[in-house]
């Protein structure tokens, strides 16, 4: 099938995105995930199922499907901002991942339109699945949230060996990879937990980068708009200082660490 | 093989990052910031803490000279009454200073202009102080020398003159306010650039010999012997009145040095006694007396008449040499800096007072005194040196609205320069205003400029582009609401009244899309003539009644061609009204189409109804409160006692909109569709492109027409802050703008309707044809503060204007403050003072803006970085 035909299901495009991946980009959010992370910021990106969501007092229709052509054609609208600023076109979700022949037709179709490309992924998938992306893609930006597997499960609803051994394999390949660590009070926001991940992420061939994304409460009201109950509503966001002390951290392992995307 | 190849040239785009990084270091210019002297906030302090206020002096010795003159040549009245001005208004040098002249005794004072106008001020003497926008002191005293002083000029004024050259058809538009010259009808017409450099080079005895050889060549024969002759003596009647001022200054800081008990600032007084007997009369021979020289002729441009937007333009490039030998010479980069500081505080000392109306079209006193940076040499180099970045630096110091603070951008801009301007946006100050080389350079030259002068452009005022010491731009000629006709469509050019417009027909009955179409544009055409006949009859009056020797021998070719530059002396002359409102129309445009001639879901008659009815919705208390007293000032115009009763039923009909509830829940479904209607901000293709038909309407018509000066009209899109009064003024549109709110500004979207971020907002924009609209163009954009943070937030948002500009946008500017912050601004303004916010063309003091405009500010659609 011609690549613009494919078809797939998202629920949103945010253009002028400056926190995932270099420069100004375009996010192309797709849904449906495998994973079940307490603090998603993203609830409706959860199910691949077309949902209803109040917000602000109004139903909305969260999903939508649409063609790997018509997409391509939002996302080109920005190409001479991207040119400017080194940036370009970032899947995120959801999960990609869970739409690889949708996922593959827009990285492939960005490519042919000389548009750089990103994906912002769990890695939790057969390594089969990602290979199909990887000649398409320039960046990777992967989540590694736990090292120990059974709090992994506890807090996101899978194990983790899944996920590192494909972050080994994309290591491997000429893809830039850079890890990202939500920082989560309670589940993973420890020296030593972060030293786990840093560690890791250390070992890995040609990773330079490993950015801390402290945890934020702006997706709470989503929760209860799709009519689920928000089970970290008791945490506070962690301070600055501890941010920063988490920083150094990942600074030691002679990583560019960065707070935020 | 060919995917490894976009990788590889991604790689390569990032190597190339990397090398300008590093290019960066091997630059020519002085990049760094340099330290800010205490004296600039001691002296900003002080003149922020006084109110401003209006003086008499000017006015009085102007008054007395004409009284003394009456029957000789214009240009010699003009000249003499220069003269004795300079020779007897109080010289005043404030602590601290190391540039001095000032034009009023109290810091951000205002003198007053009769000749030009005098009825409003005195209308105005008892509200002046209390007024919204830009308030000022009046003691009673001046009140009183004033009202005597005014006695004189009752039918000898430029407004006068002028109100007798229209057409009668103009004045019922203008009542009507369709349109508004009510810049120049008032005040003198300023909005130029002079030859700073000459001045600086040759000084005012160098001028005074250009002159005199002038005079040489001339016969009596000649057949303009007679005005030539008058005008260049005139010229330098004026330039010795100029040297004699700079040297009273020179008197007085001797006189002060004197009795000065600290020996270190006896020194700087005795310093620029020596400047100011050295200049403005000779060429400077360093930077302190250049910029003493160029601060003089800034100040006395606007001594002679009350045109703003007198604007220094390239600064950084006619101030140069002597920087280059000053510092050769010894001279630190700290002092350099400390003078410039000191200059740009000069500019923000006096300030200028405009009726109510006006005050809120140009609110924030602003003088409009434009000083822009980088760019391009006459051959086409990148001009940016240390002086460009030292003139960022000077705004971040002083932090104040003047100069208006702009720069130019090309694709050859060092991106070190460019960085260094987007900080100056972070700090929120709304400077500086970015200029794209690739479409103004063109755009003048089309208009028929060299490539040498249109790449040697600076900008007038708010965003006018022009070469200096070469043109009479006009440039804000008058205001055209590009609503009003649309109005006027639905009324059938009749209101209150009056035809006040074409009779287009009933709207009613038009069955097409093109037939409507056709009705606003034979609408917009008439409007823009009646326009063209208000400007040239100013423009008259001011030939006139108000020919400036002293400008005039500041601009090329006036000397040669014994003409002012009032008549025509100049050797690029132009007329520039602007436009405004183009959202709106492009909005309303699609809605009529959409709703009417595509779907069929209305008729133009529940258009017609529901513009008439505000859509059913109420009216805020401040306007129902105008309106009311609109209703009963006509009433009494027609010899109607009107009782406190009477008075209160107007007031609520007004304000309850007693509009029966089926006709309300009509009105609010078409609202809400049209609020699902795409609209122009948004990167829709089809809308877009409608708007730049739309906005065609006004800038094709506008460039038809000759103004008396020989030059062409040329038409800007951009509102100043108008767009709030003047949308006051406006009925409900078909876009689903409700009665009397602001007019969206500018090109910019209509403010909250832009909702895809600020790349689809720039596209959109960017669509319009920035090229034919030569007298600039004004694209508003706010961002909340964290999406210029760090590196990356400078790096992103130079990008975004890069390619807003590849995409051929002209000129954008931005507000970097957050809506808490101009909130807490409303409640507590005592704690923002010196809180400076974009407005339009310009930044003003957020504090001293109207309520009303604060709110426009507020509501437009703020960016952030997602």
């Amino acid at each position: 099938m011609e690549y613009s035909a494919v078809k797939g299901r998202i629920f949103d495009i945010q253009r002028f995105s400056v926190h995932d991946g270099p420069g100004i980009r375009t996010i192309v959010f797709l849904k449906g995930c495998p994973l079940r992370c307490r603090w998603c910021c993203n609830p409706e990106s959860q199910s691949h199922e077309i949902q209803k969501m109040q917000l602000n007092g109004k139903e909305k229709t969260v999903g939508r499907d649409v063609t790997a052509g018509e997409i391509i054609a939002e996302v080109e609208r920005d190409t001479i901002y991207y040119k400017r600023s080194g940036g370009g076109l970032t899947l995120s979700g959801g999960e990609c991942l869970v739409q690889p022949d949708f996922a593959e037709a827009l990285l492939a179709l960005a490519h042919e339109h000389s548009i750089n490309t990103a994906i912002e992924s769990t890695g939790f998938a057969d390594f089969s699945v990602i290979q199909r992306l990887l000649p398409h893609l320039d960046l990777y930006l992967m989540d590694i949230k736990h090292i120990d597997s059974d709090k992994h499960k506890a807090f996101t609803g899978q194990p983790n060996d899944k996920i590192l051994e494909n972050a080994q394999r994309i290591a491997r390949s000429p893809v830039k990879l850079i890890i990202r660590t939500p920082v989560i009070p309670t589940f993973n926001d420890t020296e030593e937990e972060i030293r786990a991940i840093a560690k890791f992420a250390a070992s890995l061939p040609g990773v330079e980068e490993m950015h801390l994304l402290p945890y934020h409460r702006i997706g709470t009201d989503k929760y209860k708009g799709l009519g689920r109950e928000y089970s970290l509503s008791h945490i506070e966001p962690p301070s600055q200082e501890k941010m920063n002390r988490l920083l150094e951290v990942v600074n030691t392992y002679g990583l560019r660490g960065q707070i935020g995307g | 093989m060919e995917n490894y190849l976009v990788v590889l040239s991604h790689k390569i785009y990032f190597m190339e990052q990397e090398t300008r990084k590093k290019d960066r270091k091997m630059a020519e210019f002085y990049s760094e910031k340099i330290a800010k002297s205490p004296r600039i906030d001691r002296i900003k302090e002080k003149m922020l803490s006084e109110m401003p206020q209006i003086e008499a002096d000017r006015a009085v010795y102007l008054t007395e000279s004409y009284k003394q003159t009456e029957g000789e040549p214009i240009y010699i009245r003009r000249a003499k009454a220069f003269a004795h001005i300079l020779d007897n208004i109080p010289v005043t040098i404030r602590d601290d200073e190391l540039i001095v002249g000032s034009a009023t005794v109290h810091s951000r004072g205002c003198q007053v202009f009769p000749e030009y106008s005098f009825e409003w001020v005195e209308a105005e003497f008892d509200t002046l102080a209390t007024r919204s926008a830009d308030p000022f002191y009046i003691s009673e005293e001046t009140k009183k020398t004033l009202h005597e002083v005014y006695k004189y000029w009752k039918g000898k004024t430029t407004s006068e003159l002028a109100t007798s050259y229209m057409a009668p058809e103009t004045l019922t538009a203008m009542e009507a306010n369709m349109f508004t010259p009510g810049n120049y009808f008032y005040n003198g017409i300023g909005h130029v650039t002079v030859k700073y450099d000459r001045v600086l080079e040759v000084g005012y005895s160098g001028i005074i010999k250009d002159i005199e050889d002038e005079i040489a060549k001339i016969k009596v024969g000649d057949g303009n012997y007679c005005k030539k002759r008058n005008l260049l003596d005139a010229m330098i009647i004026s330039c010795k009145a100029v040297i004699r001022y700079a040297n009273r200054y020179a008197k007085k800081a001797r006189e002060l040095a004197q009795n000065e008990p600290n020996s270190t600032r006896k020194a700087e007084l005795l310093k620029v006694a020596e400047n100011c007997e050295r200049v403005p009369e000779f060429g400077a021979r360093n930077f302190h007396e250049a910029c003493q020289s160029f601060w003089f002729v800034q100040l006395l441009i606007q001594t002679e008449s009350s045109g703003h937007s007198i604007s220094p333009g390239r600064f950084d490039q006619y101030m140069f040499p002597y920087y280059q030998k000053s510092r050769k010479e010894g001279m630190t980069r700290e002092f350099a800096q400390e003078l410039m500081d000191l200059v740009w505080l000069k500019l923000n000392d006096f300030l200028k007072v405009r009726d109510e109306a006006s005050a809120e079209g140009f609110a924030g006193y602003s003088l409009f005194q434009n000083l822009i940076a980088g760019g391009q040499d006459e051959h086409g180099n990148d001009a940016t040196n240390d002086l460009s970045f030292m003139s960022i630096t000077a705004t971040e110091h002083v932090f104040l609205p003047q100069p208006s603070f702009s720069v130019r951008v090309w694709n050859g801009s060092p991106r070190a320069f460019l960085l260094r301007a987007a900080e100056l946006t972070r700090t929120g100050i709304g400077f500086p205003a970015y200029y794209n080389d690739e479409v103004i350079i063109p755009s003048l030259m089309s208009r028929g400029l060299t490539l040498e002068d249109a790449r040697k452009y600076n900008i007038i005022g708010c965003v006018e582009p022009q070469v200096a010491g070469k043109t009479d731009g006009w440039h804000d000629a008058a205001f055209f609401n590009m609503c009003r006709p649309l109005e006027m469509v639905f009324k059938n050019g009749f209101e209150n009244g009056k035809q006040v417009g074409l009779k287009t027909g009933n709207v009613e009955d038009m069955t097409s899309f093109g037939e409507f179409y056709e009705a606003y544009k034979a609408q917009s055409d008439y409007f823009v003539s009646l326009l063209v006949n208000a400007d040239n009859a100013i423009d008259v009056a001011h030939a006139e009644r108000c020919p400036l020797p002293y400008l005039s021998c500041m601009v090329d070719d006036c000397i040669k061609a014994g003409k002012s530059v009032q008549e025509g002396g100049a050797i690029y002359n132009f007329t520039g009204p602007q436009g405004f409102g183009i959202a709106n129309m492009a909005d309303a445009m699609w809605a009529i189409k959409t709703l009417v001639f595509d779907q069929g879901k209305y008729t133009l008659k529940d258009f017609k109804e529901a513009l008439e009815n505000n859509y059913g919705k109420e009216m805020d208390s401040h306007k129902a409160e105008k309106l009311t007293v609109t209703v009963i000032k006509e009433l009494a115009k027609k010899g109607k006692t009107v009782s406190a009763d009477e008075i209160k039923s107007v007031y609520s009909a007004i304000i309850a909109n007693n509009c029966p509830q089926d006709k309300k829940d009509f009105y609010a479904k078409m609202l809400s569709d049209i609020e699902t209607l795409p609209k122009f901000g948004n990167d829709n293709k089809d809308v877009d492109a409608l708007a730049r038909e739309v906005a065609y309407i006004y800038t094709r018509e506008v460039e038809k027409y000759s103004n008396p000066r020989g030059g062409k009209y040329q038409a800007g899109l951009y509102p100043v802050s108008a767009n709030v009064p003047l949308g006051a003024q406006t009925g409900a549109t078909p876009d689903g703008r409700l009665a009397f709110t602001p007019v969206a500004d500018g090109v910019s979207p209509a403010a909250g309707r832009d909702v895809k971020g600020p790349t689809a907002s720039c596209n959109s924009v960017s669509t319009l044809d920035h090229f034919i609209a030569s007298n600039g163009t004004l694209f508003n954009m706010k961002f909340h503060p964290t999406a210029l943070a760090g590196r990356h937030g400078l790096e992103n948002f130079v990008s975004l204007v890069q390619g807003y500009f590849d995409r051929k946008g002209s000129h954008m500017q931005f507000n970097v403050v957050s809506r808490e912050t101009l909130r807490d601004a409303q409640k507590n303004p005592e704690k923002y003072k010196s809180l400076v916010v974009r407005v339009a063309g310009y930044s003003a003091l957020f504090t001293s803006l109207s309520r009303s405009l604060q709110e426009d500010i507020i509501n437009r659609t703020e960016q952030g970085g997602f």
